[in-house]
């Protein structure tokens, strides 16, 4: 067979990310001129299969309460079966941590191959090609599967979503035995507070870099900044590190790939590795102290300067301008 | 109970883009002047090691590498952080072979070892960046795993794993063994070795085979492409030119420069 299979987790809803996924493998099932199947698995699956059959031919529903919340081994088993029975040519998934963590061992069970962080998908002849950022973002590689089924977990965001068929697709309730026998099991879920829960959908973000010093900054001369423009903080790696913000703030290679239509980059000296997580946002501007700090090169505007002077006359700005 | 943790040598990462060159025919990166280094998310896997040997106790790190020659560095250095024996499947082939390749060498030189409780690689590197050597390895030894980890407790014969998600973190129970693939936080910074146990280090023994050692075919290892194959390799252009916003006073400045934000969050 050579149907395009989806793995979506229903706890994101039918977001940004759900929305460039299922358009990059419509467009990749109609090059094919072959079948688009949604597996869409948990709590909240019920609540989007609409959505998902607007623009797949066909959905599977994997909301037993078994199933309810992420477990990687629970999942993997249930993944694993339902995909051997469609045996696909390629499974894409989303670059959530869940999907990255299935993606390669879901390769693996079923003898294919898997690649990641996708940011484009062509077909050379019978081979799926996938590129995407290397070397810290610094080069771009296109890697050419050799394994199939290809297991391809895409930065879906950077996607363009597709139109609604006006039809609706078969909706089916996958019918599964689940081993609850597993060797690991999540016994405790924590979210961040403060809430940068959907930097990912963010439209605006405001982020900070070593050059702010300390945690107390985030807090008195960010957050205030981030109110005013209606956005989301975020964080280098080094303010990270650092511990001065949370890890779920990071940005960059290793940590959350976002695209806004704002990204403002305060004290951040640009490194190819923070590059590589804001390349598809569509305004990146800078507060920098360095006229020459590689972030520039990649800002439609900037300002030179030291940000505790910057921020604060920034502030009283925009809050006139709002008014 | 015994660790293992596997390590990537690789090109300095930090090396400045301007300094950094790639070779399109052989499709990967020139060597130029960077240093070699050990990926970081391997050092942050080792120190999570080191941490949870020290409030443990009674806990034996191995550190293994499949690289190049020049990858007894990066098991140095680990001996040298306080790993208790080191391991080196030397890589005459391919030098960037695909992850499968990677995670099947790995896996061989574990049945090898013997027997461990934890095997810990870093969640991905900073040169490929693919993300997959923990997740296959785990598939290859029939192990489960646990991705983006960083912290490890022990509790009654079973693991406590904390592991970072895009909202916040979780807590695992895991009955060993498992993989685990480490991420970083502040607590597992690594650590910088005293000069003393650096010197020490290359005094202590270490062990180095090849893949035909561990019983290998060895042509299909070095060839290190039945899963992917880098089709081609290229720096992308950048397109943005960056505008300095102008005026004679940093007041006029912020100015400027609160319109161009205007500008753009009032279309959103």
């Amino acid at each position: 067979m050579q149907d395009i299979v989806i793995c979506l987790f229903a706890s994101s809803g039918f977001d940004k990310g759900a929305q460039g996924l299922l358009g990059a493998a419509r467009r990749l099932a109609d090059e094919l001129s072959s079948a688009l199947r949604v597996i869409v698995i948990g709590t909240g699956a019920e609540a989007i299969t609409s959505e998902l059959a607007a623009i797949a031919n066909f959905v599977i529903v994997a909301d037993a309460p078994e199933l309810a919340e992420y477990q990687p081994e629970i999942y993997l088993n249930v993944l694993t079966q339902l995909c051997r029975e469609l045996s696909p040519r390629g499974i894409l998934l989303s670059n959530d941590t869940n999907s990255q963590e299935i993606a390669p061992r879901l390769a693996h069970r079923l003898g294919g191959s898997a690649v990641g962080d996708g940011i484009g998908l062509q077909m050379q002849g019978d081979k799926l090609r996938v590129k995407r950022q290397v070397y810290g973002g610094k080069a771009q590689a296109i890697i050419e599967l050799q394994r199939y089924p290809a297991v391809v977990w895409l930065r879906s965001r950077a996607f363009e979503p597709a139109a609604p068929s006006g039809t609706s697709g078969e909706i089916t309730r996958a019918a599964l035995q689940v081993n609850l026998e597993v060797p690991t099991r999540i016994i405790e879920r924590n979210r961040e507070e403060g809430g940068n829960i959907r930097l990912e959908d963010a439209n605006v973000i405001v982020s900070g870099g070593r050059g702010i010093g300390g945690a107390e900054p985030f807090n008195t001369e960010l957050r205030p900044l981030a109110d005013l423009m209606g956005a989301q903080l975020a964080a280098s790696r080094a303010a990270c590190d650092a511990g001065w913000v949370p890890p779920t703030w990071q940005v960059g290679q290793t940590g959350k790939k976002v695209a806004p239509e704002l990204y403002l980059a305060i004290g951040i000296n640009g490194a190819s590795q923070h590059i590589a997580g804001i390349s598809e946002a569509k305004n990146i501007a800078a507060i920098n102290i360095d006229p020459d700090a590689p972030i520039f090169k990649y800002c439609r505007f900037g300002i030179v300067g030291d940000y505790r002077k910057v921020v604060p006359l920034l502030r009283d700005r925009l809050a006139t301008l709002n008014k | 109970m015994n660790i293992l943790v596997c390590l990537k040598q690789i090109l300095d990462p930090e090396v400045p883009a301007r300094d950094f060159a790639i070779d399109p025919d052989k499709r990967q990166a020139e060597r130029g002047s960077a240093n070699l280094v050990t990926n970081i998310f391997c050092e942050n896997a080792l120190e999570t090691a080191l941490q949870f040997r020290a409030r443990t106790g009674d806990i034996k790190i191995t550190a293994l590498s499949y690289g190049p020659a020049t990858a007894e560095e990066a098991l140095r250095k680990a001996l040298a952080m306080k790993a208790d024996a080191a391991a080196l499947i030397t890589n005459d082939g391919n030098p960037n072979p695909d992850p499968l390749t990677t995670a099947r060498v790995l896996a061989a030189a574990v049945r090898k070892l013997g027997n461990f409780d934890l095997i810990m690689v870093g969640r991905e590197a900073g040169d490929w960046g693919a993300g997959q050597t923990g997740g296959l390895l785990a598939e290859e030894l029939g192990l489960p795993c646990i991705s983006f980890a960083d912290n490890i407790e022990s509790a009654g014969g079973k693991l406590r794993i904390r592991r970072q998600t895009d909202s916040g973190w979780e807590l695992l129970e895991a009955i060993p063994p498992v993989v685990l693939t480490i991420s970083n936080n502040e607590h597992n910074v690594p650590r910088i070795p005293k000069v003393r146990d650096v010197m020490m280090s290359f005094r202590q023994p270490l062990t180095k085979w090849t893949v035909g050692d561990l019983g290998m075919d060895v042509a299909e290892v070095n060839a290190g492409d039945s899963y992917y194959q880098v089709a081609e390799l290229f720096i992308p252009t950048k397109e943005a030119h960056c505008e300095f916003v102008a005026g004679d006073t940093p007041e006029e400045r912020v100015e400027a420069f609160a319109q161009r934000i205007t500008a753009v969050t009032s279309a959103i």
